[in-house]
C-alpha cells in the first residue's frame, strides 16, 4: 500500500505517495522528479545513489522511503545555486573528476559530506569516497578535485 | 601536413573544460533511465538457464494477468539475426540454446513490479546437451597465421630457446550505467534512444532485424555512463529487443537492465591462453618468436575475429624479430559471447609477451630493462607483419624516463627477491585506429555546420562516453576554424542527423576522426574565405561541409596474407609498477605505477591524463582483484557484491608523463590514447609480485588466495 511521505528535499517540503518500503532512490527518481541521483547496482555496493539524509551519508537504494519521513534529504540537485556551482562541483569540473558522469552525483555528495565532517573518515579522502565506485578516472583526478574544492572553499571563506 | 608547434595553437594542448561537464556535475545530464516516457511499458527479458540444448516447452503460470502483457518470441522477429560481422546470432532463441542467459522471450507491461513477478512465473523446459567450455575443445571461430623470415632455422641454431605459457581471465566492464534503450515506433519508422558507443552499429542491426530502409531507423545516443567496449556491440541486442516489444505493444517500451542482468548477460573481455617460444643469443639478442594465441569467443561470432586480429598483431611487442611465426585461434564455446573491452585483444597478447620477456631476462640472468633495451624496434625496422616502422618509436627515452621517475635501479637493488616489496616493468605499444584496411572500409565521414551565433557545430556519430569527445572535437574545430572554442557545439549523435564517422572504438576518435574534424573545419574556413560566420549565416543560412577518410598513401594491408601496415601509427609506453605484498594475507598493493607515454600531440592534458589513469586503474583491477568466476560459461559472480573492482581506498599512486611524438596523419599530431594504458600494467604487476614473493606466476587475475598456496 502506498502512503504519504513528507520530507524536505534540498530545502523544499515535498510530499510523495510511495510504498513505505520502496527504496528512497526510486521515491526520489520516480515520485519526487529528482533524477540526478543514479541507480548503479541496487545493492549498496557502487554508491551512485548516494544522498545525504539528516546529515548522514546514505545509499538511497538501501534506505526505505519511509525513513525519509520528516527528514532533511540533500541530493545533487540542491548543491548549486542559480548562478554558481558548489565548490566541489566546480572542482570536479576543473580537475577532470567527472568523466562519464554517472557516478558523479553520488561521488560529489560523498565529497561534500566529507568536507563537512572530515573527522568521520580518519583516513581522509580515499576512505571517505571508498563507498563510491568510479570506473573511468582511477580516482586520481577525483582526489585532485577534492584538494581543489578545499582551496576554493577556503579562498571564498564558505562552508561546504 | 598541418602540424604546427604548440606555441602557435590557441586551444589544442589546453585543458579546456569538459563541454558537457556542468551538466554532469549538477546531475542534469540525461541518461536513458532519466528520460520520462508517459504511457510506456516496462520490458524484461526471459533468459536461458542452461548453456546448451533445446527448448521443449514454455509455460505461463502463476496468478498473472497474461492477457495484459505484450509477449514477444522468435516468431515476432522479421529477420531473427543480430547483424554485425556475421549474422549467426539470433535476436531471440528459436528452439536452440547456445549459452546461459541467452534471450528467449520478451515481456512488457505498464507495471514494472508486475513484469518482474511475471518473469518468475514463466517456466521453460529444456532438453540439455553437453556444452563446450574450454579453449581448444570446440569449433574454431577464426584463425590467423603470420610468418616472417626463416624461423625454423633460427630456432634450430639458437643459443637459447625459452618458452612459457600465459593466461588472462575474463573481465567485466562495470560501466556504472547499465545498458538500456527506449523504443518508439511512428508507423513503420523506429526511433530508439539509449546508452551506447556506436550509433550506426545499432542502426544497422535494427535495419536488418526489421527489414527496414536506412531512413526508417533513427538511433539517438543519450548521455552514456561508461562503455569501455561493453557498449560497442551488445547494445544492438537491447535496442532490437526494445523495438520488438514496442512494435507489438504499439506503445513506447523501456528496456533498462538491472546490474545483475547486465553483468550476467553482457559481453566480457575474452579469456586467453598464449604459448610463447623465443630464440635468442646468450647475451639476449632476440632472433625469433613463435607465438600461439588462443581466445574463447563464446557462442556467437560477434566481434571475436577482430579481437583475435588485434591480439596477434600486438603479440610481438615493441621489439625487433628477425623471424616470427604467429598463430592465432579463437574458439566457439557455450559462454555468452565475449566482446570488445578496452584494448581489444592486445592486453591479452601483450600480457604474454611482456611476462615472457621478464621471465626470459631472469633465465638469462639479465635485468629485464636491459634485455628490452637491447631489442627495441626503431624507425626503418620491419615488424613481423612486414610493416616498416615509419615513425620514431623512442622506446629507450620512454624507458629511461620511467626508470628515472620510479627510481627503478635503486629499488631493484635494494628490494631483495622475496622481501615483500617488488618492482616490475613492461614496454609496449598500441596501434591507433582500425586494423589494416578497416579504416578504408569504414570510410568515415564528418560534418561541420555554421551556426546562427557565429559558431560551428560538429556532426559526427562518434560518441561522448566519458573520454571527452565533445571537448577535444570542439578544440580541434575551433583551432582549425580560428574561432573561440566556446562557439563550437557538438550535435548529439542521432543517425538521422549526423554522418557516419564510424564507431567509437579502437582509440580512433581523437586521432583519426579528430583529423577529419580538422579537415572539415579547414574546408569550412576556405569556403568562408575570411567572412564572419554570424554574418555569413545571416546572409546565406547554414553552411555545411563534409569530408571523408582518405588513407595515407603507402598504407597498404593485405587481408589474405595478413601482411602490410597493420596500423597507421602506434602509441608507445613504458610502465614501472611497485607493489607491496602483505606477508599475512598475501594481499598485493600496487602503491605506485609510473607510466611514460607517447600518444602524439596532447589535445587536452586533463582529459588525456584522465584516459591514461583510468585505463591503468582498470588494468590493475583486471590483474589483481577482478576475478570472473565462470560456471558452464556464465559469470557466476555477476553482482558488485562479489565481483570487486578497485575503490578509492585501493587507488594506486599513478604517475604519468607524456613524451609526445606527433603523428602527421592524426588530428594536430594526435595518436590513439584510450586503450594503450590497459596494455601494460598486467605483466608489470605480475612481475613485481613474483619479485616480492619469489614466485613465478604467469597469469592474471592473480588472487591473494593463490599466492598463499
Amino acid at each position: 500500500m502506498k502512503q504519504s511521505i513528507s520530507f524536505t528535499l534540498n530545502g523544499k517540503s515535498v510530499t510523495i505517495e510511495a510504498h513505505p518500503m520502496q527504496p528512497l532512490l526510486y521515491a526520489l527518481r520516480d515520485d519526487a522528479d529528482a533524477v540526478g541521483t543514479k541507480y548503479g547496482c541496487g545493492e549498496g555496493e557502487c554508491g551512485a545513489c548516494t544522498v545525504i539524509l539528516n546529515d548522514e551519508l546514505v545509499m538511497s537504494c538501501l534506505v526505505p522511503a519511509v525513513q525519509a519521513e520528516g527528514a532533511r534529504v540533500e541530493t545533487i540537485e540542491g548543491l548549486a545555486d542559480a548562478n554558481e556551482l558548489h565548490a566541489v562541483q566546480q572542482a570536479f569540473l576543473e580537475s577532470g573528476g567527472a568523466q562519464c558522469g554517472i557516478c558523479t552525483p553520488g561521488m560529489i555528495m560523498a565529497g561534500v559530506h566529507h568536507l563537512r565532517h572530515p573527522e568521520r573518515a580518519p583516513g581522509g579522502v580515499p576512505e571517505a569516497l571508498e563507498g563510491n565506485l568510479c570506473r573511468c578516472t582511477g580516482y586520481t583526478r577525483i582526489f585532485t578535485a577534492m584538494k581543489r574544492a578545499k582551496e576554493i572553499l577556503s579562498a571564498n571563506g564558505t562552508a561546504p | 601536413m598541418s602540424i604546427t608547434t604548440e606555441k602557435e595553437l590557441k586551444f589544442v594542448g589546453k585543458s579546456v573544460l569538459r563541454k558537457e561537464g556542468i551538466d554532469k556535475v549538477t546531475g542534469r545530464a540525461q541518461y536513458i533511465d532519466d528520460v520520462k516516457t508517459p504511457g510506456a511499458l516496462y520490458g524484461k527479458t526471459l533468459r536461458s538457464k542452461i548453456a546448451c540444448g533445446r527448448i521443449k516447452s514454455i509455460s505461463f503460470g502463476g496468478n498473472i494477468p497474461w492477457n495484459e502483457f505484450t509477449i514477444v518470441d522468435a516468431r515476432d522477429v522479421p529477420y531473427n539475426r543480430v547483424m554485425l560481422i556475421e549474422s549467426d546470432q539470433p535476436v531471440l532463441c528459436d528452439g536452440v540454446v547456445l549459452h546461459k542467459e541467452e534471450p528467449i522471450l520478451l515481456i512488457a507491461h505498464e507495471d514494472a513490479g508486475l513484469v518482474e513477478e511475471a518473469l518468475r512465473a514463466i517456466t521453460v523446459e529444456y532438453e540439455k546437451e553437453p556444452g563446450v567450455f574450454e579453449i581448444g575443445q570446440g569449433k574454431v571461430l577464426k584463425q590467423y597465421d603470420i610468418e616472417e623470415g626463416d624461423w625454423q632455422k633460427e630456432f634450430a641454431n639458437a643459443e637459447v630457446v625459452f618458452e612459457g605459457e600465459y593466461r588472462t581471465g575474463a573481465q567485466e566492464h562495470v560501466y556504472i550505467e547499465t545498458n538500456g534503450f527506449i523504443a518508439q515506433w511512428d508507423g513503420d519508422n523506429i526511433t530508439v534512444h539509449g546508452s551506447h558507443q556506436c550509433p550506426y552499429y545499432v542502426h544497422k542491426a535494427l535495419k536488418y532485424a526489421f527489414k527496414l530502409q536506412d531512413h526508417q531507423v533513427n538511433v539517438v545516443q543519450m548521455t552514456t555512463g561508461g562503455g569501455f567496449g561493453g557498449k560497442e556491440d551488445f547494445p544492438s541486442v537491447v535496442a532490437i529487443h526494445a523495438a520488438l516489444l514496442a512494435r507489438k505493444a504499439r506503445r513506447p517500451v523501456r528496456l533498462i537492465y538491472d546490474r545483475a542482468e547486465d553483468m550476467a548477460s553482457s559481453t566480457k573481455r575474452h579469456p586467453s591462453l598464449s604459448r610463447v617460444r623465443t630464440a635468442c643469443t646468450k647475451d639476449g639478442v632476440l632472433r625469433a618468436i613463435e607465438f600461439n594465441f588462443y581466445i574463447d569467443g563464446g557462442a556467437y561470432v560477434t566481434l571475436s575475429p577482430v579481437v583475435l586480429s588485434r591480439g596477434i598483431l600486438h603479440s610481438f611487442g615493441p621489439y625487433k624479430w628477425p623471424a616470427a611465426k604467429l598463430h592465432a585461434q579463437c574458439y566457439f564455446t557455450n559462454s555468452p559471447p565475449y566482446g570488445a573491452f578496452r584494448g581489444f585483444g592486445a592486453p591479452q597478447s601483450i600480457f604474454a609477451i611482456e611476462a615472457h620477456m621478464t621471465a626470459l631476462a631472469d633465465h638469462l640472468g639479465m635485468d629485464p630493462a636491459e634485455l628490452r633495451r637491447k631489442n627495441f624496434i626503431h624507425r626503418g625496422d620491419a615488424m613481423p607483419t612486414g610493416q616498416i616502422v615509419e615513425e620514431t618509436p623512442n622506446m629507450e627515452a620512454l624507458m629511461d624516463r620511467a626508470l628515472e621517475l620510479s627510481d627503478y635501479k635503486r629499488k631493484r637493488g635494494a628490494w631483495k627477491r622475496g622481501s615483500g616489496k617488488g618492482i616490475g616493468l613492461s614496454t609496449f605499444m598500441h596501434g591507433t585506429g582500425f586494423t589494416g584496411s578497416g579504416e578504408v572500409y569504414l570510410a568515415s565521414r564528418v560534418g561541420i555546420a555554421t551556426t546562427r551565433n557565429g559558431g560551428a557545430e560538429v556532426r559526427v556519430s562518434s560518441t561522448e562516453i566519458g573520454q571527452g569527445t565533445e571537448t577535444v572535437f570542439a578544440q580541434i574545430a575551433a583551432e582549425a576554424l580560428g574561432i573561440d572554442v566556446a562557439k563550437v557545439s557538438f550535435r548529439r549523435p542521432e543517425t538521422k542527423v549526423v554522418p557516419n564517422s564510424g564507431p567509437t572504438v579502437a582509440s580512433r576518435t581523437c586521432s583519426i576522426v579528430g583529423r577529419l574534424v580538422q579537415r572539415a573545419a579547414e574546408k569550412m574556413k576556405q569556403r568562408l574565405a575570411g567572412a564572419d560566420i554570424g554574418h555569413h549565416y545571416a546572409e546565406h543560412g547554414e553552411a555545411y561541409e563534409e569530408v571523408e577518410y582518405v588513407p595515407r598513401p603507402g598504407l597498404v594491408w593485405d587481408d589474405n596474407t595478413y601482411k602490410g601496415s597493420a596500423y597507421g601509427a602506434f602509441s608507445w609506453s613504458v610502465n614501472v609498477v611497485e607493489v607491496d605484498v602483505d606477508p599475512v594475507t598475501a594481499m598485493p598493493k600496487v602503491h605506485t605505477l609510473t607510466s611514460t607515454v607517447d600518444i602524439g600531440t596532447i589535445i587536452n592534458p586533463v582529459l588525456a591524463y584522465g584516459q591514461v589513469e583510468g585505463g591503468i586503474a582498470q588494468a590493475i583491477g583486471w590483474s589483481t582483484c577482478e576475478n570472473v568466476v565462470l560456471k558452464e560459461g556464465l559469470m557466476e559472480n555477476h553482482h558488485l557484491t562479489n565481483y570487486v573492482i578497485p575503490t578509492a581506498a585501493d587507488a594506486a599512486k599513478i604517475v604519468v608523463e607524456f613524451m609526445p611524438n606527433p603523428y602527421s596523419e592524426g588530428a594536430f599530431g594526435a595518436k590513439g590514447v584510450g586503450e594503450l594504458p590497459m596494455d601494460g600494467p598486467g605483466p608489470a604487476i605480475v612481475s613485481a609480485i613474483n619479485d616480492a614473493i619469489n614466485a613465478r606466476f604467469t597469469h592474471i587475475p592473480l588472487m591473494p588466495e593463490e599466492m598463499l598456496k
